[in-house]
């Protein structure tokens, strides 16, 4: 008796592993996933995979590509001094705003929060207007004049820290760091919106309970109570990060100009664009695209493993 | 005057005050402290959008430039409204093509989405880690060389020169997706499970339990998404000037040059101001859902 049972739960078993049956089963769930994931495979899937494929090709956008191997790759890594010299300065770039800015985002979208009513959405739009304002970092421009008559050089002068007009954008020392400080200042944008709305989901009740058990101060209930509820959230603030940091190009075109003095500050999305756009090289670009995306999937692996930490 | 209010205040109106744990008058104090003098920053460019569309003339070309205007006035605006009056294809046009861009763009990938990531966060079935990773990895390529494999498809489907060019791709933009399905995430199980029991099917939980639930998820991917249609000018796209959208339509202004440093700054103005305006309709109701919900266990 007990192993006709045992026979029977067995081939439920079976029957539910079959791939068919699991479909059928689900359907509900990939009817839903149909719209988005059509549209996905075609216009995003799809077009990534033939950039892939045209990295280990030459493809100058007017004849058809023709197959190189991995030539594209050791160009990039054994002869293009630029590429490295932008490498180089993207990693500075992304190891420094990257969780700099992501603590501001969230530092920022806690202290609103702290906020009520109207202050509250005041203080959440003067915040987020730099990431609204389209070009808003061309204020900088103003701010970074290289004559005496730019804001900075204005208040050092006056306060006599230098005694000639500095050339901000000109200046080799200067350029990253100048650029570095322009995006931490746009970096409240979508990590700092989303991080906003995941506050407003943490269930109030926590807090009580979190009073009772002795949680003292605001620091302790937001390292105790707010941050591992909203966990989902920093994962996600934690992939735009990474995506804008990695990927920065148009504050350093628009201040520093492409090329820049001496490439210091040639990241590596200027330098797709060189190729890509200027010198139609699309292989090449490609190339440098998919080291881009390696780079950027080997960090995210890094930050998720410690991000499941917070809160311990 | 801020103290004598409150003084005044206290006595005579009891409202119960809602007292929050773990909060400090200090601790308060420097936070808006802090809050101002950073504010005071990140205003610079709204500060300077409002003035400059007030300037007349000779304060735009001033040098140095200032920030402030000293005699505001409208010109900029009638200017611009002359120059929209000489357009080839009637100004109005432009305003539709980006109302059913932006709007339809915007509605849909907000559906879409949501819809995928309902069973993503919640569901099991096979397949769903694959599915998810791809689109969290498709963030990371850039977008600069995926353009010509993209209008390669785009030719290839012949909707080329058409709206849904723009739109059909909007609609599976990576971020929205993965930003509701993190939201998601959070609901508790039971909420749907009770649901289910009382007979409800898949599509119903969806629309009527889990979406009122993450109304801050599709508010805020909503801002998101209209701020990526309103700047996008139709680019490759697009080639009928009947087609294009507002956006190319400034720009074409403000491509004049100095002739028009007036209008080009007015259209800076309103570049700006419409997506702010969307901005605070979708994030006052952000900060309301906080008083209304309590769905969670």
């Amino acid at each position: 008796m007990d192993a006709q049972i045992s026979k029977e739960a067995y081939e439920i078993a079976a029957k539910q592993k079959k791939l068919g049956y699991q479909i059928k089963r689900n359907k509900a769930s990939y009817l839903m996933l149909a719209p988005y994931f059509i549209l996905f495979f075609l216009f995003t899937v799809l077009p990534v995979v033939i950039s892939i494929g045209l990295s280990f090709t030459y493809f100058n956008m007017l004849e058809a590509p023709t197959f190189v191997g991995w030539k594209n790759y050791i160009k990039l890594f054994l002869e293009d001094d630029i590429f490295l010299i932008s490498l180089k300065n993207t990693l500075i770039f992304a190891v420094i705003t990257g969780p700099v800015s992501y603590i501001l985002c969230l530092l920022f979208a806690w202290i609103i929060n702290e906020f009520k009513g109207k202050v509250r959405a005041f203080l959440t739009l003067i915040f987020y207007a730099p990431s609204i304002c389209g070009n808003a970092y061309m204020v900088w421009n103003l701010i970074l004049t290289g004559d005496r008559y730019g804001y900075l050089n204005g208040i050092l002068l006056k306060f006599g820290f230098i005694d000639e007009a500095i050339l901000w954008m000109k200046t080799e020392k200067y350029v990253l760091p100048v650029l570095i400080v322009v995006q931490l200042w746009l970096s409240l944008g979508t990590g700092f919106l989303s991080f906003i709305a995941g506050l407003q989901t943490v269930d109030k009740s926590l807090y009580e309970a979190a009073a009772l058990d002795g949680i003292k101060n605001r620091w302790q209930e937001l390292w105790y109570v707010t941050l591992p509820s909203m966990k989902p959230q920093l994962m996600f603030g934690a992939v735009m990060q990474i995506t804008q940091s990695f990927a920065v190009a148009d504050i350093s075109i628009q201040l520093a100009g492409n090329p820049s003095v001496n490439y210091a500050g040639a990241t590596v999305v200027t330098h797709l664009l060189d190729y890509g756009s200027t010198r139609f090289e699309m292989g090449y670009a490609s190339a440098i695209a998919t080291v881009l995306f390696l780079l950027m999937i080997g960090t995210n692996k890094l930050v998720q493993r410690i991000l499941r930490r917070v809160g311990e | 005057m801020a103290d004598t209010k409150k003084k005044l205040k206290n006595p005579f109106r009891k409202r119960p005050k809602e007292k929050r744990l773990n909060r400090s008058v200090a601790g308060n104090g420097i936070l808006f402290f802090l809050m101002a003098v950073c504010g005071v920053f990140m205003a610079l460019p709204l500060v300077m959008i409002i003035n400059n569309s007030l300037k007349p003339l000779d304060e735009i070309f001033q040098f140095p430039p200032k920030i402030f205007v000293r005699n505001p006035t409208l010109e900029n605006f009638s200017d611009l409204f002359v120059l929209m009056n000489n357009s080839w294809v009637p100004f109005s046009r432009y305003i539709l093509n980006t109302i059913i861009i932006t709007g339809l763009g915007m509605v849909g990938h907000v559906i879409c989405a949501s819809l995928a990531a309902y069973p993503l966060a919640k569901h099991h079935f096979p397949g769903k880690g694959i599915l998810f990773s791809m689109v969290v990895l498709s963030m990371m390529f850039s977008w600069t060389v995926t353009q010509i494999p993209q209008y390669i498809i785009i030719s290839w489907l012949g909707i080329n020169n058409t709206y849904a060019a723009l739109i059909l791709p909007a609609f599976s933009f990576g971020m929205g997706l993965y930003l509701m399905k993190q939201f998601m995430e959070q609901l508790p199980d039971s909420l749907m499970e009770s649901a289910r029991l009382d007979g409800a099917s898949e599509w119903k939980i969806f629309w009527s339990i889990v979406m009122p639930n993450v109304k801050p998820a599709w508010l805020t991917l909503a801002i998101f998404q209209f701020q990526q249609m309103w700047g996008n000018t139709g680019g490759l796209f697009l080639r009928n000037e009947e087609l294009k959208p507002l956006q190319y339509a400034l720009q074409q202004i403000t491509a004049g040059g100095t002739a028009r440093a007036g209008a080009a700054a007015a259209v800076t103005f309103i570049v700006a101001a419409v997506p702010i305006i969307f901005f605070l309709i979708c994030q006052s109701n952000v900060l309301e859902t906080m008083t209304t919900s309590g769905m969670k266990d």
